[in-house]
């Protein structure tokens, strides 16, 4: 599914729970995160749910995987992905994350009072793609 | 007992809609909400009164010091304090306890010394004494409390001994709504020959504090958990200890003589409200506390208890849900964790219920993980909430189970 899907798949859905049943569901259906990988290392700071962040880098492509002990956080975290994965350095420093989730209807999870992590998780991704 | 439907309608906040849902406020301990008698204070003392106090040789300052000066004598009679110069006015209760670490700590407590604090501390009445005991040298002694967050007496006086300089106790705490016995604690203490700071941010809120029936030496609280504005907090001292305690910060309103290269200090309060304080904030801080006292602080209390008891009717009722602090008598405060349920997703249910609770550690992040957790739900009372509240607390509890 494309992030232009999801916009798409969006607009079908009333009112927040079933919303937000959806984005659990994309967390669920995330690949498994690996538990050794959830250490200190790849801890996003600054959330009040744990958040892991792991990159991955495949010819000039970017990719993450993610998780969150927090259900929610851990959807958001899937579209975080979906909008950010497979890119190049320069495709990711060109994402417009805010308008996206503007669209999806999301925006106030990007607020910097919300401290569920996606703000730090959305920086953590543009300083890999500067380093790697 | 009061008619509370009558007492919401003083409070503008209460009447809002979150997320088309009623503001169901269950944040008091963090943040109480302001009667429309402060805000219209305040918004006159600005439009009519306002000037610097302690300076003016004119009308508008003479009214205004008038104002000011009453307000520290509401914060009297509030506590049943001796004496107006008592009452010093700070930024906060943290900045109220740093100023006691900062001044009486730093002349009176020395590396032979032990200071006594409890488990069930908010960083504020914590991380002041680490840091002057990294200066200083003396043990910071913490007594325990039960796992059901209750004060047990032998745990206390186990850790009291005739090392002991200064027990600081948290009067009511913040996240378990354990009522501390502040009168016997400080009685024990002065028997060891220790000083008694109370953290009585929780406990002024809920119940009638009396200074000088406590017998405590400092007490600590802030004007924004009382109905009051931000900006503003309270030390009350006994006066011998104020008077041999140095200044707290230097320059202008606490001196009394002044030359080039020296300089001699005002007497309390002045000596220790250096430059121009919060002063239409601590007159806001005179008006809740006079409309508190109005409200009678035992009708307060009555509300709150009847809430209380109400709410562990109801609790039960959500599956899989823990309270956290169960202590008997306890105040009006529920940390609360549900099975299967990160406390993020949970108050992301309840904001969408129009619920306002706090998720963390509650500014004490030692406590709640000595009770087992990284993080906990809090709701919380106040003077204004209503069984209502509690049903719409309930009724998003179960929606969250049902939902995740």
């Amino acid at each position: 599914m494309t992030i232009d899907d999801l916009i798409e798949n969006f607009e079908f859905l009333d009112g927040w729970e079933d919303k937000y049943r959806y984005i659990i569901e994309l967390g669920e259906k995330m690949p498994p995160f690996p538990d050794n990988l959830k250490t200190d290392e790849w801890k996003v700071r600054g959330c009040q749910s744990q958040v892991w962040l792991v990159p991955s880098k495949e010819g000039e492509k970017i990719s993450f995987r993610g998780d969150s002990d927090a259900m929610i956080v851990k959807g958001l975290i899937a579209i975080v992905l979906m909008i950010y994965n497979n890119k190049s350095p320069s495709e990711i420093k060109a994402v417009a994350v805010e308008d996206i989730f503007a669209k999806l209807g999301l925006e106030e999870h990007l607020s910097p009072s919300r401290r569920n992590g996606l703000i730090s998780m959305t920086e953590k991704i543009k300083q890999y793609a500067e380093i790697l | 007992m009061y008619d509370v439907e009558e007492v919401r309608k003083d409070f503008p906040v209460l009447g809002l809609e979150i997320n088309g849902k009623p503001n169901t406020f269950l944040d008091s301990a963090a943040s109480a909400q302001k009667p429309k008698a402060v805000l219209d204070k305040m918004m006159d003392i600005y439009c009519r009164e306002y000037s610097n106090v302690h300076r003016g040789s004119y009308l508008l300052s003479e009214e205004i010091t008038t104002e000011y000066e009453h307000a520290r004598q509401k914060v009297q009679k509030f506590l049943n304090a001796d004496k107006a110069e008592e009452i010093i006015f700070t930024r906060n209760a943290t900045e109220s306890i740093n100023l006691v670490a900062s001044t009486w700590g730093r002349k009176f407590l020395s590396n032979k010394d032990e200071v006594l604090i409890s488990e069930a501390e908010h960083h504020a009445n914590l991380v002041p004494w680490q840091q002057l005991r990294d200066e200083i040298g003396f043990t910071l002694k913490i007594f325990k409390i039960g796992d059901d967050g209750s004060f047990i007496w032998e745990d206390f006086t186990k850790e009291l001994n005739d090392k002991t300089k200064l027990v600081a106790v948290t009067g009511m705490s913040n996240v378990l709504g354990t009522v501390f016995p502040v009168k016997e604690i400080i009685s024990a203490a002065h028997a060891k020959g220790a000083k008694v700071l109370v953290d009585a941010c929780q406990s002024v809120v809920h119940q009638k504090t009396d200074v000088k029936d406590l017998d405590c030496d400092f007490l600590a609280f802030s004007g924004h958990k009382t109905y009051g504005p931000t900006g503003v907090g309270v030390l009350y001292g006994k006066t011998e200890l104020l008077q041999a305690m140095p200044p707290y910060q230097f320059g202008g309103d606490m001196v009394d003589v002044v030359t080039y290269q020296k300089a001699t200090f005002d007497v309390p309060p002045a000596k220790f409200e250096a430059g121009t304080p919060a002063i239409v904030q601590a007159i806001g801080l005179g008006e809740a506390l006079e409309y508190m006292m109005h409200l009678g602080l035992d009708n307060i209390k009555a509300h709150e208890d009847e809430l209380v008891k109400y709410m562990h009717s109801r609790l039960p009722e959500v599956q899989g849900l823990h309270e956290i602090g169960t202590a008997e008598g306890k105040g009006g405060v529920f940390s609360i964790v549900m099975d299967g349920i990160h406390p993020q997703d949970l108050a992301f249910v309840l904001d969408k219920e129009g619920v306002a609770v706090r998720v963390g550690h509650h500014c004490a992040a030692p406590l709640v993980h000595r009770m087992g957790y990284e993080s906990l739900t809090r709701a919380s009372l106040g003077l204004y909430s209503n069984h209502a509240d509690i049903d719409r607390f309930i009724q998003a509890l179960k929606k969250a189970r049902e939902f995740f």
